[in-house]
């Protein structure tokens, strides 16, 4: 059983994440597209370490989802305080830092 | 020129001196006192007013008999010295005084280092003199001006700087003393600054006399690099082993120096702007010593014109040129200071063209700076008097009948009247005798140009005497003529009575002789015409200019105003022979263009890159802030960008 | 790989489907499908361990996070899909498909060998064997994510954190003076201004009371220290003399002491001389 085709839906996945991030202006859905890369990447490394017989690859998605629950709750918290003083989740209205 | 084309002669005659001074000892070692005292007086009177703050005033009170005494003394050292060097062997007549080394640079070394020769001896004589006179007549003459001691804080400076021109060891010395003169002339003749007129006059004399300096300074630059040293010793004996073509381009540009100190043509427009200082600067600056500096420094400087014929046949023209454009002058102009100062340069001319005929000639051309000196500080310091006691006015248009109301100073002036157009016996008749003698023995036409000079010589002052002397009071109301007081005219009767007699000097070839160490000696030239007969033409010359003077001015009543149509040489002359026009259209305009086009360029070319480089810069920044405009998502954008390019630029390396 | 099959399809439609949902719910639930499948994906790759991790971790506690925020945002929030930035949406579009795209092909060009498979590795258990490596190679790493957990812990609560404010109302100010005046006798109304009652309002002359005594807390504290303050009754005497030389009328009440110092003073002797021209 090769792994391509694995391989193929992770990028896929990490592309489609991608431009949701690009796109979306919800705060809380651009997170989510950051999860959908972070879990597309993960899903490379576990198809990896079966193709390699080696168990680095599955510690490697392991530290990522360690790392993404990290995120995901300070970048809530973040989002949470943009909210509270702005009334808003749009990533387009905190745009004040510029030239 | 035929001149030009020369040959020196043989054995003895044409030899150039070197100068080779011996060590200053016993009474010469006082050389330094010369330029010392006033120097000190220059200083004390200057810097003391403020100084002098406890006795506020009392500098005032006795500060011009300070600067009074100091140049006496000046006075009487020089004249001890010169009966010192007298008394002395023929070929001991150089002595040189090391004071300190005034610099070092490389092989550059100037000392700061006197030269006492018979012509600094004969120089220190009549500035020292003829300058102890003006201090003593100015004493009189600046007595309800009060800055009084200030003005004699510049007299003094200013014989110092001349006294240190004069006794300059090395060019570079000579150019300190040199730069003084023209700082002490532009102090003085400003001295009534509140005047425009005499703080542009004082400004035009500034800038020209610079224009004559950077001749000077470059003359002396090209001495070092020819010859490693400006000192007159060195710079003599090395001169005839130079090419003539760097000798001549050194004596055109001393030439140029020469004639901005002394207002030969080119740069003699700003003499007669310089009448606007008080008289006594007048009769300093234009008889005795400043404008004397050029011819100075052409005799100083025989060692090299001597072998550059092409300089000298340059100062003859100059000279030739600047005697007749000063005596055209005088005859037009109403102001009698004018015409004094126009009759200056023409006698200037007169000096420079006996310089430029070379060793025949130098010796006759300190002879007739020296009696010019007399008679010229006379008729100045008379002209001062006149105006003295005319409430300050020039224009002899407001003259006439004077010589009742003022005895003294008439007959004084009279004196110096005959000494200037060549009466027979008096000074002048000597000194110009012989130059214009010497100037037809060299080249007949420069000897006959020089005649007609002294016939127009005798016609303009003629009619300068006869309007202010004689004919009927052309008075302004309210002006009351007297006679001025002891302590100016005491001045007037010892410069009448030199006037007169400093004709003496020539007696038994004595100045020729005196003249010799520093000169040579000259090849003989027999005159076209026995002695006798020239000085005969001279004379009927100059009587036919006084007899035209006669009948033109004072057989005819002259008009208060001066008739506005008059013939083009007059107008011409009237208005400097349109000298101020011609450095207007000649330089003043093209400068004021060229700095007029370079600002432009620098505005349109520097600026504008300097400008439109900032300017793109801040279009591209301006371009490029656009690029951080806040929005995460952008930013984003950007980062998937970069990564798209290395995906890409890692799977090109690969297919490569 | 039928598995895949079936559920690749499941996550690509579900990843377009975040991109295009207008509630952030919607695209939560959606993620949610991805994750799950995801979680299965791990199953047929051989890691049983990370399966449960990503159902218990991702699906359970992270989107249930996000799910938590949802709420508190406001679930009802629709985004609008009008773009603001200008070339955002057709640039991202481009950059995304030449992405995936280059990824895609060159995913599928490439030739991984044979696969050789996580049976030996797994052979003790998949979790024991995990985590010999992970307290063993990996034990530093592991050590720093729990620094880095407890740090986004803390960063949480304090971004979240809202300090509770006491609102002052009027109500309260004022029994707070009526209870000052009650403990310490501190006067409950404004100070006195200075010069009320003094004929002189300058900021140094102090207020006279009713009794003509001078109050001392009109006066600046600073006044006083500089020694400055002056005395209100003189000025009031000086009020009348002022008066006087501007010519005003005497008022009736101050006539007598105008007309005692009538004499002795300058302008007032030189009234009569005036008054004379005029006649």
């Amino acid at each position: 059983m090769s792994i391509t085709p694995y391989i193929v839906l992770s990028a896929i996945l990490f592309t489609i994440g991608a431009v949701g991030v690009l796109t979306r202006r919800n705060a809380i859905v651009v997170f989510m597209c950051v999860e959908i890369m972070l879990n597309a990447c993960n899903l490379g490394f576990v198809a990896f370490a079966r193709q390699h017989g080696n168990l680095d690859g599955q510690i490697a998605a392991f530290f990522v989802m360690v790392v993404a629950a990290a995120e995901v709750v300070v970048g809530l918290a973040i989002i949470m305080t943009i909210f509270r003083s702005r009334r808003s989740a749009s990533v387009d209205d905190a745009s004040l830092l510029k030239y | 020129m035929t001149y030009a084309l020369l040959p020196l002669s043989a054995a003895g005659e044409g030899i150039i001196p070197v100068v080779d001074p011996s060590a200053a000892d016993g009474l010469f070692s006082l050389l330094w006192l010369v330029i010392g005292l006033p120097l000190i007086g220059a200083l004390v009177l200057l810097l003391g007013g403020p100084l002098a703050g406890l006795h506020r005033g009392a500098l005032d009170k006795w500060g011009h008999w300070l600067g009074t005494i100091t140049a006496a003394g000046s006075f009487a050292i020089s004249l001890t010295l010169f009966l010192a060097l007298l008394g002395r062997d023929e070929s001991q007549r150089q002595i040189g005084q090391e004071l300190w080394t005034w610099f070092e640079v490389g092989s550059l070394q100037v000392g700061m280092d006197l030269l006492y020769d018979p012509l600094s001896a004969l120089f220190l004589l009549l500035i020292t003199g003829v300058g102890t006179l003006i201090h003593v007549y100015s004493i009189g003459y600046m007595e309800h001006d009060e800055r009084r001691r200030r003005f004699f804080g510049y007299l003094n400076l200013f014989i110092a700087a001349m006294l240190l021109l004069v006794l300059a060891d090395n060019f570079l010395v000579l150019f300190f003393g040199w730069e003084g003169v023209g700082l002490a002339s532009y102090l003085l003749i400003g001295f009534w600054q509140h005047k425009p007129s005499a703080a542009a006059a004082a400004k035009k004399a500034f800038v020209m006399n610079r224009v004559g300096d950077i001749g000077l300074a470059l003359a002396i630059g090209l001495m070092f690099a020819t010859f490693g040293s400006t000192d007159f010793a060195v710079v003599s004996e090395l001169a005839s082993g130079a090419s003539e073509d760097t000798l001549t381009v050194i004596g055109l540009l001393l030439l140029l120096g020469a004639c901005g100190k002394s207002a030969q043509v080119p740069l003699q427009a700003w003499l007669l702007d310089a009448m606007e200082g008080p008289t006594p600067v007048s009769a300093l600056i234009h008889a005795a010593t400043m404008v004397t500096a050029g011819v100075y420094l052409v005799v100083r400087s025989n060692f090299i014109f001597e072998l550059a014929p092409v300089a000298q046949t340059a100062i003859v023209i100059v000279a030739t040129v600047t005697l007749l454009w000063g005596a055209v002058l005088g005859c037009a102009k109403d102001d009698v200071k004018k015409v004094l100062a126009g009759s200056t340069m023409s006698q200037i001319g007169y000096m420079m063209l006996a310089a430029g005929l070379g060793v025949a000639g130098y010796a006759f051309a300190i002879m007739h700076l020296l009696t010019h000196g007399f008679f010229k500080a006379n008729m100045f310091l008379g002209a001062g008097s006149v105006m003295h006691g005319m409430n300050d006015d020039v224009d002899m248009r407001n003259y006439g009948g004077l010589q009742k109301m003022m005895p003294v100073t008439f007959v004084t002036f009279a004196m110096g009247y005959l000494a200037i157009i060549g009466f027979p016996g008096f000074s002048g008749f000597w000194s110009k005798d012989k130059i214009i003698e010497t100037a037809l023995a060299e080249n007949w036409v420069v000897g006959i140009l020089a005649l007609v000079g002294a016939g127009v010589t005798g016609f303009y002052m003629t009619r300068l005497m006869l309007m202010t002397f004689f004919g009927e009071k052309r008075w302004n109301d309210g002006v009351h003529p007297h006679e001025s007081p002891r302590v100016m005219t005491v001045p007037l009767i010892v410069l009448a009575a030199l006037s007169v007699l400093s004709g003496v000097l020539l007696l038994g070839n004595w100045i020729v002789d005196f003249l010799t160490p520093v000169v040579g000696v000259a090849a003989h030239h027999e005159p076209p015409l026995p002695a006798l007969a020239i000085t005969a033409i001279i004379t009927l010359t100059v009587a036919l200019g006084v007899a035209a003077a006669w009948f033109l001015v004072g057989k005819r009543e002259i008009p208060k105003t001066a008739p506005t149509e008059v013939s083009f040489i007059t107008t011409a002359a009237r208005n400097d022979l349109y000298g101020d026009q011609i450095n207007e259209t000649l330089v003043i305009s093209p400068g004021r263009h060229l700095v007029s086009g370079l600002t432009t360029a620098d505005r349109v070319l520097v600026d504008g890159t300097v400008e439109g480089g900032a300017a793109a810069a801040t279009g591209l920044s301006a371009l490029s802030r656009r690029i951080q405009n806040g929005y995460v998502r952008s930013y984003a954008l950007s980062i998937v960008g970069g990564v798209l390019l290395v995906v890409l630029a890692l799977l090109a390396v690969n297919l490569a | 790989m039928i598995a895949f099959w079936i559920l690749a399809p499941i996550m690509v439609v579900s990843a377009l489907g975040v991109l295009f949902v207008r509630k952030a719910v919607h695209a939560a639930l959606l993620v949610a499908a991805l994750m799950i499948s995801l979680a299965v994906l791990y199953l047929t790759l051989e890691a049983p361990f990370l399966f449960v991790v990503q159902i218990i971790v991702y699906t359970g506690a992270i989107l249930m996070l996000f799910l938590f925020v949802l709420m508190l945002v406001g679930v009802d929030t629709t985004e609008s899909f009008v773009e603001t930035i200008r070339g955002q949406r057709a640039t991202s579009i481009v950059f995304g498909l030449v992405l995936g795209l280059t990824l895609v092909l060159v995913a599928g060009q490439i030739t991984l060998g044979t696969v050789v498979g996580l049976e030996e590795a797994n052979s003790g258990g998949n979790i024991e064997a995990l985590a010999n490596i992970l307290f063993s190679r990996w034990v530093f790493a592991f050590e720093a994510t729990a620094a880095l957990l407890i740090t986004a812990a803390l960063g949480a609560l304090v971004l979240a954190h809202q300090e509770k404010t006491v609102k002052v109302t009027q109500r309260s100010l004022s029994d707070q003076r009526m209870r000052d005046y009650a403990e310490s006798g501190k006067h409950p109304g404004p100070l006195p201004a200075p010069g009320v009652y003094a004929r002189h309002n300058a900021v140094d002359t102090p207020a006279l009371l009713p009794d003509g005594t001078p109050a001392p807390s009109s006066i600046s504290r600073v006044l006083v220290a500089r020694g400055t303050v002056r005395s209100a009754p003189a000025e009031a005497d000086r009020v009348e003399k002022f008066a006087r030389e501007l010519g005003e009328p005497q008022r009736p009440s101050t006539a007598e002491s105008s007309m005692e110092s009538n004499s002795d003073t300058p302008a007032a002797s030189a009234e009569p001389g005036t008054e004379g021209e005029q006649a």
